[in-house]
Parts: structure tokens; C-alpha cells; sequence
């Protein structure tokens, strides 16, 4: 009842976008997340994190739902400046705002992410190699720490709290509005081209390439192809498409199907996979493609099929994405190919970008070199077991992982490998000296009480 | 359209609030809170709705009422529309043990509510017409147990405006009874959803609809209709062992 004071939610199963792991808590809905925020240990957005950065530890703590906190304050059209609630998602913003030429500085691959979730994960896209991360484009946030207080964080008023939080996975305080800058855009269209390549070699060499010219660049990678080449490959490259280019139509959403349930784990299998990706190379067709492209199709391929998570069945799955500097033989990469196929590692999709320069973000996962996302079916203990044996090798090669895909790293790992890791914690325990805001990862890599 | 809406901060209000504002429509916002009321105005406004204008009115206020649609007039220059989302919600228990609790909803739901569209109807009436959208619910429907007092007032809710429409339709007011079924916004969450459970956005195209085409009486999700059809026409013996 409207007045009354917040009503504890019922427990219920909680995952991240893998459904591996699932923790039993609960999460507050409100339109108004200020009064709930000191009941909840973490925010949590649309839950498109793979692992479980968005769950709360185990034990029935509570998470703040922040979804249905998605209204717009202000906009001005001149500079783009958008200041809005953390739960707007980007498919309403790609809504209302691509029509009218202006777009994300900095999207991820898919559209159900809350504005506070690309804070949180300092998200990074495309165009990393020019644009840097989301965080770059944040002018100020609107967040309640841990101690209740509410405040507005930004690079003049608390420089520490605003470069911790970014890419901090909520851990610094509920993130309630973000202010960032819109970028505008000449047309709301793509021009994109893409290339078979034969080889990984020759892969990162056409991706690096295309980086030099073109704001998008990425690159999709045949990982179970047994042929002669290790691991050919495709690179897609775009820019935003001249008025002159334009189709006379604007693009209209796209037609989603969604994967009606859960699908048995067996599903997926590394047979599957195979002929999946088999299918997704002989319909790329000759060597180069080019033309004109909707943007959903070029920037969130996978938002077509609602539930694609569904495919991996109960048992779930995970993405292992992690950045490796790059040597200029080339032998890291490489490496880190033949140790994931000689552990018997099964992955459908596996997407390699190169990154730009690190960010104002404390804690955000690029860095310069290569960052490798692959996703896999959880099979215990082997996919534990894989993960540790490429963490192992990710850390040799002066490498780190992403923490808004993770669900196995150990804490000594993530240790290892990011050295930035004691000065965030220095900022984050002056904010929060009790401890109050963890998450079921945050007890994991990070070693907070649960 | 010049359109007043109250409560249409929060859940479906705000649904409808937002399609109207992307279709240009001009609009006035009361409510409760007043800093919610401006925050929920700068979204309208950036959604395309133009300057959205607001004042402070409570449903447990009703002395308030007339200023508060005077001043709507005055903002608009005259309207066409008012709709009414606002309500309070509690369970069942908690209304069965709890007196104030108990007056405050059934008050604000059934005669503050018919004071307030009583005001809105002079008004429309003394404009040449327009139409009066209020939402009910489908409790009202048929008394249920997990909703007896809850469903009692919206029961006499649908009842009054069904009334309205009678009596005044031929003299230009059109009123469109809303019975929403079980929808997802934070007035239910945490409540175990049954299946038919609709989303906001959906309902608020659907009211949007009957807005458009004067219909006097709208269930929404659409299959609703059928579901309180069916559960009308449960013989007495049934409902006594039932648990919905």
C-alpha cells in the first residue's frame, strides 16, 4: 500500500543471464528506489550479467530491483546531455532516441541492459579502440552509499567514489541516476562490411586493420572448426551510414521469436555447436559482404531471440571473456587457443574485439590488447576446472577477466591479475567501512563475508 | 487530446501517460507527491508531450479535488479527458486487522474516487463532453476471498461509473470503465502471479484504445473478460472452497 513501509519481498530463485549459479533471495520493486535502497545489499538492473554479479550472497539478502525506476529528467538536444533513472533500459532509449539521430557513445551487444548495469560493468562495444568505455561519457551519478546518505557523485564532487563506481560492479553504492552525453548521429543506420578470414593470425590482423579506419570493428571466431587453419574467422566492421546512404524507410524494430522454454542441457551440444557455427560461416557466403544494415542487427544480434539462454537448459552456462595484452609474435592468443582446445573447451560463439587504452574506471575490465569472449555449457567440475587452467594462463600473459561474465573465478586469481585491486579497495571500504554492499561475486572474488 | 491524469506517476498510469505523451498529447499531472510529479513530468515532456503541467491533489483529500482540476483547466486551457489511475492497495489480512488501514482504502477507493470523477464530470459536462476513463478492477467483479474488501469498493466503483455512462453518454460524456486483470507493477510484485499476468505497457495500449473509441467498459489483458466470465459464473459451493 502506497505509504506504508517497504513490505519485504518474498524469496525466490535469482541468475544472472547464464542461470548458473541460482541463489535464493529476494528483490525489491519500486518506482522509487531511494527508500528502498537501505534495505538492499545491491542493486541489481535487468540481471544481463552472466554469473552472479547481480545476486545478492547467499543467505535470503535482499537486491534492489531497479527496473521499474526508468524515467527520463532531462534532455537537451544541443549537446545530448541525458540525465535519467538507473533502471531505463537501452532498448527504451534506443526507442525513443535513434529516431531522432542521437545514440548510446557506447553500447554493449545487447539492449536489456539498465543504464545502471553499464555503470556498474563500465561496459565497453565496438568501438572500444576509439571511444573508450560508457564511463568515459558519464558526467555525473546520482547514488546512496552505504551509510544511507544520497549524493551526486561526479568527477568534481567525489572523484574517488565516481572513478570506483565506474566498473565497480554496484559494490560502491546503489547507482540511482546517471548523467551521460548522447552521441548524434548522421543517420540512424549502418554501413557495415564483413570478411571471411582464413586463419587467427590473419584474423587479428584484418581486426586490427580495420580499427585503424572504422569507428565498429569486431571479430567472431570458429573455435571447434577442425580444419587446417587453427581458428578462421569472421571481421565485421561499420560506421554510421551518410543521409545520402539512407533507405528511405527509418528502421523499424526488429521482429523478435523467443525460445518458448528451457531447453534440455544436452541440447548443446559440442555437435551442435558445430553445426551451428558451420551454418553461421557458409551463410556469410563469399569473402567480403558490404551494404547498409539496421543497427539492431549490427549492434545486438542476438537481442532477435528472446530467452536465447533457454537453449543451454538447466544447467546453465557461463561466458569466460578475458583481455590479453598482445605480444607482437602474436604467441598470447595463440596460446590461449590451443590451451582452451586442448582442455576439450566447447564454444559456440566466441567474439575477440581489440581494446583502446584504459578508462577513468578504478576497476573496468579493457585494456589494451585483445579481449576473447567465449561462451560455454556448464559441465561440472570440467567447466571450473577449464576456467582455473585458463585463468592460470591469462595471468602468466599479464591478462584479466570480466568480472560482469564471471561465475568461477577464485579470489586468489582475480588477485593476481588485477594489480588496481587494493586502491579500489581502499576507496570502497572508506565509503562502506561495515561491509554493507556485496553481492554473491563480490563474496567470491573479492572475499567479503557472505 | 488535453488530458488530466491522476496517479499517473506509478504502474499503469504511467504506461498510458507515456504512449499519450509520444503521440503529442497535451497533459496535466495530479498526484501525491509533488517531487515525484515533477520527476514524472520531465520524462512526459522528454517523450514528446510538450510542457506537462502539475498539482499536488490526495485521494484521501477530497477538498482538494476542485482546486486541483481548476488549476489542470487553467494549465490546459480547458480538457477533454480525465483519467483516473490512482487507488490504494492492501491484501486481505492485513485490511481485516487493521481499522485505519481498512477506512483509509475503502474511503479513498470508492468515496473519494466517485467525489473526484463527480467533479471531473461537471466540469466535462459543462465543457460540451470528453471523456471520463477510471480503472477499476476485475475484483470487483465477483467477491473473492484473498480480495473481499479490496473488490467491495471496486465492485461499487464499477458500479457508479457504469452509471455514468447511462445516464450521461447521450449528453457527451464517455466513460470508459478500466478492469484491469492481474498486471505486473509494483502493486503486485511479490504476489504470486497467476497465469494471464499482463505487463503495463500492453494494458496501457489496450485502455489507450478504448480511450480512442469511446468504449464504455474495457478488461485488459483481453482474456480477462473470459476468465471473470468463467469464475461469475463459479455456483456459490465452489467459491466457498476455492481459495482465489
Amino acid at each position: 500500500m502506497e505509504g506504508s513501509a517497504p513490505k519485504l519481498p518474498r524469496p525466490r530463485a535469482l541468475a544472472g543471464w547464464g542461470r548458473y549459479p541460482i541463489i535464493e533471495g529476494r528483490e525489491y520493486e519500486g518506482e522509487e528506489l531511494e527508500p528502498l535502497a537501505a534495505g538492499a545489499v545491491l542493486s541489481r538492473g535487468l540481471g544481463r550479467s552472466y554469473g552472479d554479479a547481480s545476486l545478492p550472497p547467499a543467505g535470503g539478502h535482499t537486491v534492489l530491483g531497479t527496473t521499474r525506476a526508468d524515467r527520463l529528467l532531462a534532455f537537451e538536444p544541443e549537446t545530448g546531455r541525458l540525465r535519467a533513472e538507473a533502471g531505463l533500459s537501452l532498448l527504451e532509449l534506443n526507442r525513443i532516441f535513434l529516431p531522432q539521430g542521437y545514440f548510446p557513445p557506447v553500447t554493449p551487444g545487447t539492449q536489456y541492459v539498465t543504464l545502471g548495469g553499464m555503470v556498474a560493468a563500465d561496459v565497453h562495444g565496438k568501438n572500444h579502440h576509439v571511444a573508450g568505455c560508457f564511463g568515459e561519457y558519464v558526467e555525473a551519478l546520482r547514488m546512496c552509499v552505504a551509510d544511507g546518505r544520497v549524493l551526486e557523485v561526479s568527477e568534481e564532487s567525489e572523484p574517488e567514489l565516481f572513478r570506483a563506481t565506474l566498473g565497480g560492479m554496484g559494490l560502491t553504492g546503489h547507482i540511482l541516476e546517471v548523467q551521460f552525453r548522447m552521441r548524434q548521429i548522421p543517420s540512424p543506420w549502418i554501413w557495415a562490411e564483413s570478411e571471411r578470414v582464413r586463419s587467427l593470425d590473419r584474423l587479428v590482423a584484418a581486426l586490427q586493420t580495420a580499427s585503424r579506419t572504422w569507428p565498429f570493428t569486431v571479430a567472431w571466431v570458429d573455435c571447434l572448426n577442425r580444419g587446417r587453419g587453427i581458428a578462421p574467422g569472421i571481421v565485421h566492421r561499420g560506421r554510421w551510414a551518410e543521409p545520402s546512404e539512407e533507405p528511405r524507410r527509418p528502421p523499424r524494430a526488429k521482429r523478435r521469436i523467443a525460445v518458448p522454454f528451457v531447453l534440455p542441457s544436452w541440447v548443446m551440444s559440442r555437435w551442435l555447436a558445430r553445426a551451428g557455427s558451420a551454418l553461421v560461416f557458409c551463410k556469410h557466403g563469399g569473402r567480403v559482404k558490404r551494404g547498409i544494415v539496421h543497427p539492431e542487427t549490427f549492434f545486438y544480434p542476438l537481442d532477435t531471440v528472446l530467452h536465447w539462454n533457454r537453449v543451454y537448459g538447466r544447467r546453465g552456462f557461463t561466458q569466460y571473456q578475458c583481455v590479453l595484452p598482445v605480444s607482437q609474435d602474436g604467441s598470447s592468443y595463440r596460446r590461449f587457443f590451443e590451451l582452451f582446445r586442448r582442455e576439450g573447451g566447447t564454444s559456440f560463439l566466441c567474439v575477440i574485439k581489440d581494446c583502446g587504452p584504459e578508462g577513468k574506471g578504478m576497476l573496468s575490465f579493457p585494456r589494451p590488447g585483445i579481449s576473447i569472449a567465449l561462451d560455454m555449457p556448464i559441465r561440472s567440475p570440467h567447466t571450473s576446472e577449464l576456467i582455473e587452467v585458463l585463468n592460470e594462463l591469462v595471468i602468466e600473459l599479464g591478462g584479466r577477466i570480466y568480472l560482469a561474465k564471471d561465475a568461477f573465478t577464485s579470489a586468489a586469481h582475480y588477485r593476481a591479475m588485477d594489480p588496481r585491486l587494493p586502491a579500489w579497495n581502499e576507496v570502497r571500504r572508506k565509503w562502506d567501512p561495515e561491509g554493507r554492499l556485496r553481492s554473491a561475486q563480490s563474496v567470491r572474488v573479492l572475499g567479503d563475508r557472505p | 487530446m488535453k488530458a488530466v491524469l491522476f496517479g499517473a506517476t506509478k504502474g499503469m498510469g504511467r504506461a498510458l501517460a507515456r504512449q499519450l505523451a509520444e503521440r503529442g498529447e497535451k497533459l496535466f499531472l495530479l498526484g501525491r507527491d509533488a517531487s515525484e510529479l515533477e520527476r514524472s513530468a520531465a520524462d512526459l515532456e522528454v517523450r514528446g508531450a510538450g510542457e506537462v503541467g502539475h498539482a499536488v491533489c490526495d485521494l484521501l483529500e477530497p477538498r482538494g479535488f476542485a482546486p486541483a482540476l481548476h488549476r489542470a483547466s487553467e494549465a490546459l486551457g480547458g480538457f477533454d479527458t480525465v483519467i483516473v489511475s490512482a487507488a490504494l492497495f492492501a491484501g486481505q489480512e492485513p485490511l481485516e486487522a487493521d481499522f485505519v488501514l481498512r477506512d483509509r482504502l475503502l474511503v479513498a477507493n470508492f468515496v473519494n474516487t466517485v467525489h473526484f470523477c463527480e467533479e471531473a464530470r461537471v466540469r466535462l459536462l459543462a465543457a460540451g463532453g470528453g471523456t471520463l476513463c477510471v480503472f477499476s478492477s476485475v475484483a470487483g467483479d465477483r467477491a473473492r476471498k484473498p480480495v473481499i474488501l479490496y473488490g467491495a469498493a471496486k465492485a461499487g466503483l464499477s458500479h457508479y461509473l457504469t452509471g455514468l455512462d447511462h445516464k450521461f453518454r447521450r449528453a457527451g460524456l464517455r466513460t470508459v470503465l478500466v478492469k484491469p486483470g492481474f498486471v505486473r507493477t509494483r502493486m503486485t510484485a511479490g504476489l504470486p502471479a497467476p497465469p494471464f499476468a499482463g505487463q503495463p505497457e500492453r494494458v496501457a495500449r489496450d485502455i489507450l484504445r478504448a480511450i480512442d473509441r469511446g468504449w464504455p467498459l474495457v478488461y485488459t489483458p483481453g482474456i480477462w473478460r473470459l476468465v471473470m466470465l468463467a469464475i461469475r459464473s463459479l455456483p456459490r459451493a465452489v467459491m466457498r472452497r476455492v481459495g482465489f
